[in-house]
């Protein structure tokens, strides 16, 4: 059992998604991005959802984050609805996202000057410390490598202490050595944190690495194929990606993604029937 | 519950979506590009090659005896400028009202409509044609109307330099706030942000590179425009002057006045450049 969560208390469920369905209108009609896809994440845990490329697995973050509505379906944090941005959650997006008008210590503010709350320096000085950026707050993001900007992009989600983290495919851009250590480092700072984190990616070895559990999604229309426990003990570490356990628990979740029967073929087949 | 500002779209990142777009203005930011500090080497080439114009012209010009009506040699220019610049200085003043205060009103209203139209993608549609028609039409045909109007003072000038202006600024600053990045537009309101936040966070800081260069080319259109309405009438003004001076024939007055007109022209731009190096220096 992982410390801090003592044996007897119950898991808490602190973000749950129920059917999540979602239709994009596109210039060649309605594209269905998410099906009836829905997941229950306990609080301080740490799930990975991996899935295809283009099987909805951002719109499905985008919509937990109340970026985006759902065509039907909800989305609920601690039992209630989230209908738009929420102040307990913290979001990481793709390539880091950072905004290349402002120097590191800038984008950092950014979501203090939207709150119109004081910049906790303290928390967020204590942060820059812990990834490695202490001294760079002067530097622009073109400056920074590619692992160096995704850090930069948690510091600003986690500035503001949110209790739930986003994370939508981070490390997809980088290479495989810089992935590995942004994957200890976030580890290491979920163990710190205990937030409770959705990771999103396609690197099946990077879900079975970070995760409490993995949910497998299928490719378009995004539905839920499977959900794999991960019960290896924490800290994990890179040695763990040698072992035949894992290698075989990839090998299983990659099967499941390309043995579950594409809801984006049999939609397929299903509008050639029609004609 | 759509999202005001995320609309009901496809995710995307790190691409603007006006990729293909990026032409519509004059110019592109290539102009901030360049221009890093040269050598002493540089500088001195530079120095160097308009001393062997200017000597070489002063030399060929004299030896060759070409009268003073079809070139001044570069010392009776100089002199020119020199002697008669307290008798220019006010007519480069009214010049340079003329120009701030129709730029002013031209560029103010040209950022106001490009920030307004293109939150209004539809409206945008509707208008970009007579923008257009603003753009290419040359306002200094408007001129002899305007002073029909208005008389031979300030203001028909005002009104063609704004005319002129405001089109140019507005068509560059909307192809500047077109250029949505939905990722960041997500990021801003991933933490709450309001449409006025978004826009001052972020549409603005992303349309800034081409809001300055649309300020720079219609400053430019600016001080054409308001050379050009001088000479058409009124009795003031360096425009004035030139068809004063070579009605008269005083040639090294003319093109010391043509010089003034250059030298403002390259303030103009030095000092976009600056300002560009200093706000958009991020995009290059």
């Amino acid at each position: 059992m992982d410390a801090g969560v003592t044996p007897t208390e119950e898991a808490r469920v602190k973000l749950a998604v129920r059917g999540a369905t979602k239709y994009y209108d596109t210039k060649s009609g309605p594209l269905h991005a998410l099906d009836n896809y829905s997941m229950d994440v306990n609080e301080g845990e740490f799930t990975c959802v991996v899935g295809p490329s283009g099987c909805g697995k951002t719109t499905l973050l985008w919509s937990v984050a109340g970026l985006h509505s759902l065509t039907s379906g909800d989305v609920l944090l601690d039992g209630e609805h989230v209908r738009g941005p929420h102040p307990q959650i913290g979001m990481v997006f793709q390539e880091a996202n950072l905004l290349p008008w402002r120097n590191l210590t800038r984008n950092i503010q950014l979501p203090f000057e939207i709150k119109r709350r004081q910049t906790d320096q303290e928390h967020i000085d204590h942060l820059l410390e812990r990834v490695g950026l202490a001294g760079f707050g002067n530097k622009f993001p073109r400056e920074l490598s590619g692992g160096m900007q995704q850090r930069a992009a948690i510091v600003r989600a986690l500035s503001f202490n949110p209790s739930v983290l986003l994370m939508d495919e981070p490390f997809g851009a980088l290479d495989a050595f810089t992935r590995d250590e942004m994957n200890l480092l976030v580890e290491e700072i979920w163990l710190e944190t205990r937030k409770t984190i959705v990771f999103i990616t396609h690197n099946i070895t990077e879900a079975v690495f970070l995760s409490d559990r993995v949910f497998v999604m299928s490719a378009r229309p995004g539905r839920l194929a499977k959900v794999f426990d991960i019960s290896f003990p924490r800290p994990r570490s890179l040695d763990l990606l040698a072992t035949r356990e894992v290698f075989e628990l990839v090998n299983e979740i990659k099967a499941e993604i390309q043995h579950t029967p594409s809801a984006a073929t049999a939609a397929a087949a299903l509008e050639m029937a029609d004609g | 519950m759509v999202d005001r500002e995320l609309g009901d779209k496809i995710p995307t990142f790190g691409d603007s979506q006006d990729k293909g777009d990026q032409s519509v203005g004059l110019t592109n930011l290539s102009a901030f590009k360049g221009g890093e500090a040269r050598s002493a080497l540089e500088i001195a080439a530079i120095i160097a090659v308009a001393v062997v114009i200017v000597g070489g012209a002063e030399l060929l010009l004299r030896v060759f005896e070409v009268p003073q009506f079809v070139l001044p040699p570069p010392s009776a220019i100089l002199t020119a400028l020199v002697v008669d610049f307290p008798f220019i200085a006010p007519h480069l003043g009214h010049t340079l009202i003329e120009l701030f205060a129709g730029y002013a009103i031209g560029a103010s209203i040209g950022l106001v409509l490009a920030a307004l139209i293109t939150q209004v993608p539809f409206a945008e549609k509707i208008i970009a044609p007579y923008i257009l028609m603003l753009v290419t039409t040359p306002m200094l045909a408007l001129v002899p109307l305007l002073i029909l109007r208005f008389g031979f003072g300030y203001e028909p000038r005002i009104i063609a330099v704004a005319l002129a202006s405001g089109p140019m600024v507005m068509i560059n600053a909307a192809t500047g706030f077109r250029r949505v990045d939905l990722a960041k537009i997500a990021l801003a309101r991933s933490f709450g942000a309001n449409t006025i936040q978004i826009f001052m966070k972020i549409r603005v800081p992303m349309a800034l590179p081409m809001i300055i260069v649309g300020l720079m080319i219609g400053a430019i259109f600016g001080l054409l425009t308001a050379v050009g309405a001088e000479m058409v009438g009124g009795g003031f003004g360096l425009g004035n002057r030139l068809t004063t001076y070579s009605a008269t024939i005083q040639m090294p007055q003319f093109f010391a006045v043509i010089l003034i007109l250059s030298t403002l022209g390259i303030l103009i731009y030095v000092t976009f450049f600056l300002i560009g190096k200093k706000w958009a220096g991020w995009e290059s």
